[in-house]
């Protein structure tokens, strides 16, 4: 009995699936400096394009002058607007329903925007003529600050929408107008508000940062003139996706394109959208019938590749006096650039930003969003969280402390009174989502009881006291969060991008050995996903996760999919994976039962071989069945064992946390000390716990450096303040802090394994816990809300409004 | 980020380093580390035609102590400086400096002439060389001189070296055993340079302050000297009225830019408060 046991358990762990800490299979590549990313592709003849960009935020271009580039030794071609408008490609789609230059066409509307594209043998070649390519520019008014955006005497920022009232999210009402999205109840919220004993008021800036993925964006371009092939390397979060648009958009037929996206480092949601450069990349490879390779550096990245966040939001909450709360309305002005480039689903051209509710029971709730056009770069992507959630639980978490502070509540105390309770869900929000599950009280106990919260407080008020007595020149701030996030869109009645459904899929062969091959339409971009969805097969058929190979990326083998952002891969692809794997193990079930001459229904599948009820000393092990796929099935059945699920979502999921950050801030200087930052994340079901584990930390560490120094700022002349990494701050191991993690498990209900997705929620949840806790260590001095980035001079500022610097 | 084109240069002496200079005139930099003129080529905020690499120059190399000198050549990288035991012994507020200069990768290649000889005001050995008092060698075509490094910066990037002279030693008069130093740097991640930073080195004899002096970092177009501030402390026993004086002397010098580090009046007062905290831990470490 015991040894049966025993080896049920070793071979449990033989298969290394779900919930074990498999080490990572791509790190053996990666630590030897193996990984093949864009820019190791070389090919036999291939050029190099390089941009001529603007040094002008807002400008007429009245000429370009070509004749000096194109007499530097190897330039092959100069591309201007001019040249791409014959096939049509002057302008493209964004994700988001507006149009987009390719190439300035007529004028620039940020500081860095592509004027023209030079290809030559080499980069230093492109880089000398690029800068010999003569642009006479005539300035025209620069608009930056988007309050001015919709003033009556405002820049006409875009000609080519004059008299266009009709945007693709509705009417537009002014030139610099891009939509309106509203959601909930306006008229109740109102009410609620007017009728409250108490409302809480601020305004609240998410400020404009960047995803600054290690490796920046890039492709090689490849023609194949003699068959009519393309075939597009880059740094692509959706493949397939750009497969689709750029057969709409160049008319080269679907099947004559293969998109690979071949190892990436990092995206964060800088490599959803399509860019300029890879437009011209492939006009330039169809043009000269040569590969072309096109790679941007750390600069243009940070200037011209998609931005996130820069929402304006300005919240009332309300409340009982004793801090239940009545209502919550927010609205927001979302500066989008020059172009609208959002990458959101279709019909959300905020995202789910009406998650901002948050993980409150609030009845009654109403949003409005404005975006509006400035001479910034374009973008508006989702850093390293689904679409808009950072900045909704920014929000809320912001706004929660405001009241607290109103109220005279401890923040963690307001939280617990209002959370949703564990049997409320599934929960339909005033916003009108529908959370899955949750089980915040328990969450948030155990956070409170591990980090001493009691006891936090108690030390706190101490040190504010020997602050006042002048013993100490540091202050001591807690910072709690609790975030619920809407991930794994999504769902095809509400989710498309440019029309696709926002499915995901798996296709699996089991080999003859008994070994396997998995393809997904998701793309790893450091997530791990060919050591995870391994795992995920492992425990669903019983086959070894080393012995199964994972692909993604390449879309002549793939089967379609939307790609990997907004924590999507495992709430979407993950699911497809466990029901392709279902579909193997039906099969192999019957082909079981076949072998062992007893009917269907006798066997049941045991880890990792199928046995006769009742008779475990009966069985065929997964291996043996795979053989036999090949060459014994049974009677009217197809040989192979092999299966493909496309999965539409019924629902998104819904992982949350709790998060406490404690800080010391020497009011002297501005430099905040992170002393402790626990994170507790509940990501439903878990399946490689050192893989959520580095996750967690990489999130963390994004959200401290949005929270404590990111910024992509512009002078009154539009033009990018610090667009280099001197100044865009990216921590690095002695800027980063211990990070202790925790965790709960509330399963998602509607995902075949329970599983939620993690890899966003510290980003979403942890620059409110850090924001949080530089707040409340000024809260004591009347502070409710002071902007981010928390850098030091912001923060000495702070200290020095209060009147407590020397 | 890809640098314009230029010719290489590789002398193995001094002498040949200078006839290029000759030759090339303005078209020519020296080449030391490589990462400050580096960066400033990948932006094509230099272009030199020619670069004249100095690293075959051995004579250029090596830390020593000459007659109550300590010289240090032009070519020791940040990190030799920062692990030499004579340094760290006679010394410390160099190593302490070097330090906190940028990360590892940076000072394996960086070198302490380059350091002082680029004038950004930025860099951090500038400011300790004046407060030590410390004089570069300067070799030219028409022999060598000494320049005070108090002497040598005349604004960001302009600096007392002729074109045609390579920085070939630098030459510090030994401090005073038992001499306290600090350096208190702040700034917004390693491999940022200074918000502001205060160098300070003193005697202190019975708890009087026998000796002092003061220089700042990043708060100006040039390393600034604030000689006036460590007046303010030579003949007191370092009270707080003292401190005080020298800290409001110190910030009234500054003329700091605003930037991403923060806005001019920031970097002033935290200039401030980097020279109260140098001057309170090299009165520590003192004796
Ligand atoms: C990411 C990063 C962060 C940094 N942070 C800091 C910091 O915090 N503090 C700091 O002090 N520095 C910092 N630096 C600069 C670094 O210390 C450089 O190495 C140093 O400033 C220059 O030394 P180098 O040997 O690299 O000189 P190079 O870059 O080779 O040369 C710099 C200039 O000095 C001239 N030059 C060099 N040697 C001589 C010589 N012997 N005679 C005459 N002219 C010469 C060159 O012609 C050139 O104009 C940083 C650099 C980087 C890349």
């Amino acid at each position: 009995m015991n040894a049966e046991v025993a080896s049920v358990e070793e071979r449990k762990q033989n298969l290394k699936g779900m919930g074990t800490s498999r080490r990572r299979v791509e790190d053996a590549r990666f630590v030897q400096g193996k990984g093949n990313y864009v820019d190791d592709i070389k090919l036999p003849g291939m050029l190099f394009g390089d941009f001529v960009r603007s040094p002008y935020a807002h400008a007429r271009i009245k000429s370009v002058n070509k004749e000096a580039a194109l007499a530097v030794p190897g330039v092959k071609a100069v591309l201007t607007a001019d040249d791409l408008k014959p096939v049509n490609l002057a302008w493209m789609p964004t994700l988001a329903g507006d149009v987009q230059m390719v190439l300035a066409d007529g004028k620039v509307l940020f500081q860095g925007q592509e004027v023209a594209f030079v290809v030559a043998d080499d980069r230093y070649a492109a880089s000398d003529a690029a800068e010999l390519v003569e642009v006479e520019y005539e300035e025209l008014p620069v608009l930056v600050d988007p309050f001015k955006a919709m003033d009556a005497d405002a820049p006409v920022l875009r000609e080519d929408l004059e008299g266009k009232t009709e945007g693709a999210h509705g009417p537009r009402r002014h030139h610099n107008h891009i939509f309106t999205w509203e959601v909930g109840d306006q008229d109740g919220t109102e009410r609620a508000l007017a009728d409250a004993e108490i409302v809480a008021k601020e305004k609240i800036t998410y400020q404009r940062v960047h995803p600054c993925p290690l490796e920046t964006a890039g492709c090689v371009a490849s023609m194949d003139k003699v068959n009519g092939h393309l075939t597009l390397w880059g740094t692509f979060q959706a493949p397939h996706a750009v497969r689709t648009v750029a057969s709409l958009i160049s008319t080269i037929p679907e099947h004559k394109i293969r998109v690979i996206s071949p190892d990436i480092g990092g995206g964060f949601g800088n490599k959803v959208g399509v860019y300029p450069g890879y437009i011209c990349s492939v006009v330039a490879s169809i043009v000269l019938g040569v590969p072309v390779k096109w790679i941007e550096d750390r600069i243009e990245n940070l200037q011209s590749t998609a931005f996130a966040r820069d929402y304006h939001m300005t919240g009332e909450i309300s409340a009982t006096r004793d801090g239940r709360i009545t209502g919550l309305k927010c609205h927001v002005l979302a500066d989008h650039g020059g172009f609208d480039a959002c990458a959101d689903p279709t019909k959300f051209p905020a995202g789910f930003f009406n998650i901002c509710t948050g993980s409150y029971d609030i009845p009654v709730a109403h949003v409005s969003v404005d975006g509006v056009y400035t001479n910034k770069a374009p973008g508006g992507v989702a850093y390293r969280c689904s679409f808009r959630v950072t900045e909704a639980s920014y929000f809320i978490e912001r706004m929660m402390d405001v009241l607290a502070r109103k109220l005279e509540m401890d923040p963690a105390e307001l939280r617990i009174k209002n959370f949703i309770k564990k049997e409320q869900f599934p929960y339909t929000s005033a916003l009108g989502w529908e959370y899955d599950s949750g089980d915040y009280h328990t969450a948030m106990e155990k956070a409170l009881e591990t980090v001493k919260y009691k006891a936090l407080r108690d030390e706190q008020k101490a040190n504010r006291e020997a602050f006042a007595r002048g013993e100490t020149r540091s202050l001591v701030g807690v910072g709690v969060g609790f975030f619920t996030e809407i991930v794994g869109a999504g769902p095809i009645k509400n989710c498309d991008i440019l029309g696709l459904g926002m499915f995901d899929s798996c296709e699996i062969r089991v080999h003859p050995t008994g070994s396997a091959i998995a393809r997904l339409g998701t793309i790893s971009q450091g997530q791990g996903h060919a050591t995870t969805f391994a795992q995920i097969l492992a425990s669903e058929i019983g086959i070894p996760a080393d012995q199964i190979t994972v692909e993604e990326g390449d879309t002549d083998t793939a089967p379609y999919g939307l790609g990997t952002y907004g924590s999507r891969s495992t709430p979407v692809a993950g699911a497809a994976t466990a029901m392709a794997g279902r579909k193997i193990k039906a099969k192999a079930q019957m082909i079981a039962a076949w072998l062992l001459e007893v009917h269907d229904d006798d066997v049941e599948f045991d880890v990792d071989r199928f046995v006769v009820k009742g008779a475990p000393e009966r069985f065929k092990t997964m291996a043996e069945v795979a053989f036999a796929a090949y060459n014994n099935v049974p009677p009217g059945l197809e040989p192979g064992l092999e299966a493909v699920s496309y999965y539409d979502p019924p629902n998104m999921t819904y992982p949350f946390g709790a998060y406490v950050c404690v800080v010391d801030i020497d009011v002297d200087t501005g430099v905040t000390d992170i002393r402790r930052f626990y994170a507790l994340d509940d990501c439903g079901t878990r399946i490689n716990p050192m893989i959520i584990e580095g996750q967690v930390h990489g999130g963390l560490t994004e959200a401290l450096a949005i929270a404590m120094g990111q910024e992509i700022s512009y002078d009154e002349m539009g033009n990018v303040k610090g667009a280099s990494l001197m100044d865009f701050f990216l921590p690095t191991a002695v800027e980063t802090p211990v990070w202790e993690t925790d965790f709960t498990v509330t399963p998602s209900p509607h995902h075949p394994i329970g599983a939620k997705g993690v890899g966003e929620s510290p980003n979403v949840g942890g620059v409110s816990a850090f924001s949080n806790a530089v707040n409340d260590a000024f809260a004591h001095l009347g502070l409710t809300h002071t902007q981010m980035p928390h850098d030091h001079w912001r923060v000495w500022k702070t200290a020095e409004r209060l009147g407590i610097t020397a | 980020m890809i640098p314009g084109s230029f010719e290489y240069h590789r002398p193995e002496s001094v002498d040949g380093a200078i006839a290029l200079l000759n030759e090339h005139g303005d078209e020519a930099r020296l080449l030391a580390g490589g990462h400050s003129l580096i960066p400033m080529m990948k932006l094509r905020m230099a272009v030199p035609s020619h670069i004249v690499d100095l690293q075959a120059i051995d004579s250029l190399h090596g830390i020593s102590e000459e007659g109550g000198e300590l010289v240090i050549g032009a070519l020791t990288t940040q990190h030799e400086v920062l692990t030499s035991d004579l340094l760290a012994a006679k010394c410390p507020i160099i190593p302490e400096a070097a330090a906190l200069i940028a990360d590892p990768q940076v000072r394996y290649c960086g070198t302490i002439g380059g350091n002082v000889a680029n004038g950004d005001p930025g860099n951090d050995m500038p400011a300790i060389m004046q407060a030590l008092g410390a004089r570069f060698r300067a070799v030219g075509p028409n022999g060598s001189r000494d320049i005070a490094a108090r002497d040598y910066y005349e604004a960001a990037y302009f600096t007392e070296l002729e074109e045609n002279e390579v920085l070939t030693q630098i030459r510090i008069p030994t401090p005073a055993v038992g001499h306290g130093s600090a350096y208190e740097k702040q700034k917004r991640k390693i491999g940022d340079y200074a918000t502001a930073a205060a160098a300070v080195i003193l005697t202190v004899e019975s708890g009087r302050c026998i000796s002092a002096s003061i220089a700042l970092t990043n708060v100006a177009s040039t390393p600034l000297y604030a000689e006036a501030a460590a007046g303010a402390l030579v003949g007191t026993d370092l009270g707080a009225d003292a401190v005080d004086t020298a800290v409001r002397l110190a910030e009234e010098i500054t003329e700091p830019t605003s930037d991403g580090r923060g806005p001019a009046d920031f970097r002033t007062h935290v200039a401030g408060i980097m020279v109260r905290r140098a001057i309170a831990r090299a009165q520590k470490n003192a004796g």
